[in-house]
């Protein structure tokens, strides 16, 4: 295996350990919506966990992999179009990302506050917070920018 | 960067393959994780994760296994035109993981949902989860086979 392979296995696995974590929140988020227990919405939060490290190393790891084989190959130039195009969704879907993790955690801290209290009974604030949170939308936003990514480094428009 | 040199006529093919492995493995590490939580003594609503783990091996692996198996034939239709000799290794390592891991996943969702029927953790997750984890160990010898191409 030659050097540039192994930088094309690590830019991959990368992407891979993003476009997985986006697919596990994706399934958290489809799946937590009618969560009402703040016991059950602890357990469930935790199941992002091992995500949250995922995309947050993937997704450096992918951007500097990608941009050491742009420089190392012949055919493509860090400054190429289609890769500042690619540099924009990453910068999106990284703060978009954040915002909706951060409504995701401020809900889970409320969970386990009423855990604390003792109040294990369904809640209709937790309910109403899981259905109305922005964080939704930001996770949308995210997992968008995550497929654009995928179209721009498979179809490579103007290379 | 993925898949730096190959014919534009490649490129759906190819999104799809990667798209469909991508979510693959994400759907898989949402099925572990689950299974691998309700496993620890004392926990809390294990049958949630029970259900969390068979709908993630359900819902979003299955399809995404198929879009995976459906991209790669219709490439490897377009790369590998029939009789155009011997199949390198790396393919044979792709539809052998592929083949091996479509009926492993099968069998993991039998299991989930069984578990998914009973009151307390058991062999039933306790297998799902091995089944889980050893698909996803097979797809990241996948992963490498199809970006290294070892000939």
């Amino acid at each position: 295996m030659s050097f540039d392979d192994w930088l094309i296995f690590l830019h991959v696995t990368a992407a891979f350990a993003v476009v997985a974590s986006v697919t596990v929140f994706s399934i958290l988020v489809v799946l937590a919506r009618k969560i009402d227990r703040p016991a059950e919405a602890v357990a469930v939060f935790r199941i992002g966990d091992p995500a949250t490290l995922l995309v947050q190393a993937g997704s450096v790891a992918a951007l500097g992999f990608g941009i050491w084989i742009a420089i190392r190959s012949p055919l493509y130039h860090p400054w190429d179009g289609w890769l500042i195009g690619a540099y924009v969704l990453w910068a999106v879907a990284g703060a978009c990302g954040a915002r909706s993790g951060m409504a995701y955690e401020k809900i889970r801290k409320r969970a386990k506050e009423l855990v604390a209290e003792g109040r294990l009974e369904p809640s209709e604030e937790l309910r109403e917070a899981l259905r109305t949170t922005n964080g939704r939308l930001f996770h949308l936003i995210t997992t968008l920018s995550v497929l654009g990514l995928l179209v721009l480094m498979i179809f490579k428009p103007g290379a | 960067m993925l898949a730096s040199f190959h014919p534009t006529s490649w490129d759906v093919p190819l999104f799809l393959h990667v798209l469909g492995a991508m979510v693959l493995v994400g759907a898989l590490l949402a099925a572990l994780t689950a299974f691998a939580l309700q496993w620890r003594p004392a926990v809390e609503f294990g049958a949630t994760l029970r259900r969390f783990a068979f709908r993630s091996l359900l819902a979003a692996a299955v399809p995404a296994f198929f879009a995976m198996r459906i991209g790669a034939q219709w490439i490897y239709s377009k790369e590998f035109p029939s009789g155009s000799g011997d199949d390198p290794t790396w393919v044979g390592i792709g539809f052998m993981v592929s083949d091996l891991g479509g009926l492993l996943l099968i069998a993991a969702c039998v299991l989930a949902w069984r578990a998914t029927k009973r009151e307390a953790t058991g062999g039933l997750a306790r297998a799902a989860t091995i089944l889980t984890g050893i698909i996803l160990a097979l797809d990241l010898v996948a992963m490498w086979a199809m970006t290294t191409k070892p000939s």
